[in-house]
């Protein structure tokens, strides 16, 4: 078990988190809660890996995993900010939408063989790095690479262009924005639209680059909930998202690795030769997830970490008495 | 072709002229005419929910009217956003800020701009509002963020935002409702500078002292009809304004019988609590009220008595004192047990602590006592009895509204008031806490309140009233304590103005004293 390659691995699984949690702080930023990265990640990474297979061009299959992705996004921008429906309801059925749309239209793509993936390489004079190097920089997918790029270019957006300006004020106090001309409706549709495109692209990240292939529903494994859950623990902020993600690919990659060896540090292995114990691992992500959720609905809670005031609430213009 | 106004031979800057507005059940404007002229202050004047902020919401875009015209410098106008009336050159400053709290003034002054184009660019523009502040005598430090500013600053910021977009026409609803005495002369300054530039303001207030002060016409609003449009304010009093808000003479006097004060009713011993950020708002304050007479608490806003008034009804927990009420232990316990002790609360925040706003006028009236006999039956609510109590609270307290089912939530500041009134007093309390209980009342409402005070502490009831108001804190108290970072800093039992002002800044009264006695 050697720790840089589980590091290394760890990174390439982290970008998967990296780009569903960004998505949904774009998303969540708005005022939206979007509980359907799951199944909108499903939905990526089945359509990227038959658009691949069809045409032997794998940048095609992003591409149509963002549209398809972000096609399914607007049911859920349509149901809650035009009918101004109650947001976890939405986003649950879209995430059952979604993992069922992905499983109807991907029947018999696990059989279908491999694809022609995504390119990995390394970077000259950064791989040279020693530990950083090897783990960060060193035959890794062309996502991983863009992922580093993503999300410092988004925090720099959200906190220091005007249109970040304005997605933050629709998400904080749409009444405020509106007054001042800012369409709230319509920025809303555009965030969700965006959330959904980087889970099209964290879904295809899994099919075409980190573990290629279409496994069903197990493609995806809950990370999307995951990706929920960091969001918090990001409070919001895409750089705390990425430290979040990169962690947690890390942590991914070592459950599964820890469970291989017969001898951990000169001792026998637990993990190996009581299978159970695995489980408990393999629980952590999730464990987690469940915990940062029931703080994260607190009220004084989310306002001490900075919640968008505004999140979970339709805006309904002119309304008196808020 | 621009208007010009024949009495001053000044220019028109917006005329309108017929204009109707009808909400389910009220008719808010009807047929109200309303003319500015340049470099005015011009004041509108009006009873709660006689349409003032209605009429002001139509002619910033908020609100469509349903008949009569609006023109701009002698220009038609229809407006269908608040983004085409601030085009215009009209800005409104609303009751309750539209700023985005977690944002820094720069931000929410750009904000829905066209300039910056995408790079903020913020120390740039940082620059500019602080040379368009100081043209205005408005200061605020552009990096602070809105939610670190106190109410005063963010009056500015708003102020600001409308003079950035070039605003020539500033509409404000209600300004000085919010500010220390200090802010509202700084305020006062920057209208005249303003009007010095050419620019027009519109100001609603209820303290005819102020209107007096700084306004040069007033259009006053009974009922939705005008009453008086555009007269010149000079040698005119404020009884003669007040006659024409209510048609009735005003006494602006208070008959204050004298009564003898009972036993100690409530007991505050050297309490702490702690604020909402987790930071100390009351450090070791005693004090008491004894029935048949009203405390007041004086001293500027934000030093604990929000607080203060939380943790005596049982809101908020102390971490160290005593709360006793007739003697018993109250520290800590629960709301309810207040309720049942006989414990009354005037809240600060009408909209969300003081009424649910989705609910009927009688759900809110009956809020105390829905669950005792009469109106509660085992697990039933007898709607009829409910109904008829909301009905007789509707008569006594003179709530005007079409229905009592109506959601409280689109009455005016003045009756939402008078609905909590009519459920705290009419429980007969033997102890109420009223917290600015008179703030955005108009001046037949506020006499109405204060008789209401006075009676409650004729009947025997303990009173503390928490203001920022001195004027009513000295007409209605027996005592007044003065409150200072959350301390005690003395008590006066003559009415000593200066005494107070002084403690209120911070110098305790053992201090004034030794400073006296030298
Ligand atoms: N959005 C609304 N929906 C329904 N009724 C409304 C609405 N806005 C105002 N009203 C009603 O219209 C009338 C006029 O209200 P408005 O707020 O203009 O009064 P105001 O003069 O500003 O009073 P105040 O001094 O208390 O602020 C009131 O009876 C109020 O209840
Ligand atoms: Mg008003």
């Amino acid at each position: 078990m050697d720790l840089i390659i589980i590091l290394q691995a760890g990174v390439a699984s982290g970008t998967v988190l990296l780009f569903a949690t960004i998505g949904e702080i774009f998303t969540e930023r708005s005022g939206v809660l979007n509980l359907g990265i799951e199944g909108m990640m499903l939905v990526g990474a089945m359509t990227s890996f038959s658009i691949t297979l069809k045409t032997g061009n794998p940048w095609l299959g992003v591409v149509a995993a963002m549209a398809a992705a972000g096609l399914i996004s607007q049911i859920h921008a349509f149901i809650t900010v035009t009918l101004q429906a109650d947001q976890v309801v939405s986003g649950l059925s879209v995430s059952f939408l979604g993992t069922g749309l992905s499983l109807v239209l991907g029947e018999g793509l696990s059989k279908a063989g491999t694809v022609s993936l995504l390119p990995s390489f390394s970077i000259p004079y950064l791989s040279q790095i020693p530990l950083l190097g090897p783990v960060f920089f060193t035959k890794q997918s062309v996502l991983v690479y863009i992922g580093y790029l993503v999300f410092p270019l988004c925090w720099y957006f959200i906190n220091k262009t005007r249109p970040g300006m304005h997605l933050r004020a629709v998400g904080e106090y749409p009444a405020a924005a509106d007054a001042l001309g800012i369409n709230v409706y319509r920025l809303r549709y555009l965030y969700v639209f965006v959330g959904g495109m980087f889970s099209g692209v964290a879904g295809a990240t899994i099919s075409l680059a980190v573990s290629p292939g279409w496994f069903s529903e197990l493609t995806t494994a809950g990370q999307g909930w995951i990706a929920v859950g960091l969001v918090i623990f990001a409070q919001w902020n895409p750089l705390r998202a990425a430290v979040g993600s990169y962690v947690f690919g890390a942590l991914r990659r070592l459950i599964l690795d820890i469970q291989g060896p017969l001898l951990l540090f000169g001792l026998p292995n637990p993990f190996y030769y009581n299978p159970y114990y695995g489980f408990f691992l393999q629980m952590i992500p999730y464990a987690f997830t469940i915990i940062v959720l029931i703080l994260g609905s607190r009220e004084a809670m989310r306002k001490r970490m900075g919640a968008p005031a505004a999140l979970g609430l339709p805006y309904i213009r002119g309304q008196r008495g808020l | 072709m621009e208007l010009v106004n024949e009495q001053t031979q000044k220019k028109v800057v917006v005329s309108m002229r017929g204009i109707v507005k009808k909400f389910p059940g009220v008719l808010a404007n009807d047929a109200v005419d309303f003319e500015l002229i340049e470099g005015e202050v011009h004041a509108l004047l009006g009873e709660n929910g006689a349409g003032k902020s209605t009429l002001m919401n139509i002619l910033a875009g908020l609100y469509r009217p349903e008949a009569g015209t609006i023109s701009i410098r002698g220009k038609a106008v229809s407006f269908n956003s608040p983004k085409d009336a601030i085009q215009a050159g009209i800005g409104m400053v609303h009751q309750h800020f539209m700023l985005v709290p977690s944002q820094s003034v720069t931000e929410n002054i750009l904000l829905g701009l066209d300039e910056p184009r995408f790079r903020l660019r913020l120390r740039e523009y940082e620059q500019k509002v602080v040379e368009l502040g100081e043209r205005f005598g408005l200061h605020v430090d552009p990096r602070a963020k809105v939610w670190q500013l106190s109410v005063g600053e963010q009056q500015r910021v708003e102020i600001l935002k409308m003079l950035y977009r070039g605003a020539q026409v500033l509409i404000m609803d209600e300004p000085t409702a919010v500010l220390a005495p200090t802010e509202i002369e700084d305020l006062f300054k920057t209208l005249h500078s303003m009007a010095a530039e050419d620019q027009s303001i519109i100001f609603i207030s209820h303290k005819l002292q102020e209107v007096l002060e700084i306004s040069d016409r007033v259009t006053v609003l009974r009922r939705g009809k005008v009453t008086a449009s555009g007269i010149p304010l000079i040698n005119t009093t404020r009884a003669e304004l007040a006659r024409l808000m209510v048609d009735r003479e005003v006494l602006f006097r208070l008959e204050k019988k004298a009564v003898e004060a009972g036993d100690k009713v409530l007991e505050v011993q050297d309490i702490r609590a702690e604020n909402d950020r987790g930071l100390p708002a009351l450090r070791e304050m005693s004090l008491n009220v004894r029935a048949g007479e009203i405390v007041g608490l004086a001293g500027v806003a934000g030093n604990g008595q929000r607080e203060l008034a939380e943790v005596i009804t049982g809101l908020r927990k102390i971490t160290g004192g005593k709360i006793l009420v007739h003697g018993e232990d109250l520290t800590n316990k629960p709301v309810k047990t207040g309720i049942r002790r006989g414990i009354s609360h005037i809240p600060e925040d009408r909209t969300h602590v003081g009424t649910a706003g989705n609910l009927s006028i009688t759900d809110n009236t009956i809020m105390k006592n829905y669950n005792q006999p009469p109106i509660g039956q085992r697990w039933v609510v007898n709607a009829v009895l409910a109904n008829k109590y909301a009905e007789d609270l509707q008569k006594a307290y003179d709530i005007v509204v079409p229905s009592i089912k109506t959601p409280v939530r689109l009455l005016s500041g003045g009756n939402l008031q008078r609905v909590i009134l009519a459920r705290e007093i009419s429980s007969q309390p033997s102890l109420l806490v009223a917290v600015q209980p008179t703030r955005g009342l108009d001046v037949g409402a506020i006499e109405g309140v204060q008789r209401l005070l006075l009676a409650q502490r004729e009947a025997g009831a303990a009173i503390l009233l928490i203001s920022e108001e001195l004027e009513e804190l000295l007409s209605l108290s027996d005592r007044i304590y003065v409150i200072y970072e959350g301390k005690i800093m003395g008590e006066v039992l003559d009415g000593d103005i200066e005494k107070i002002g002084m403690m209120m800044t911070g110098t305790p009264m053992k201090d004034i004293e030794a400073r006296g006695s030298k």
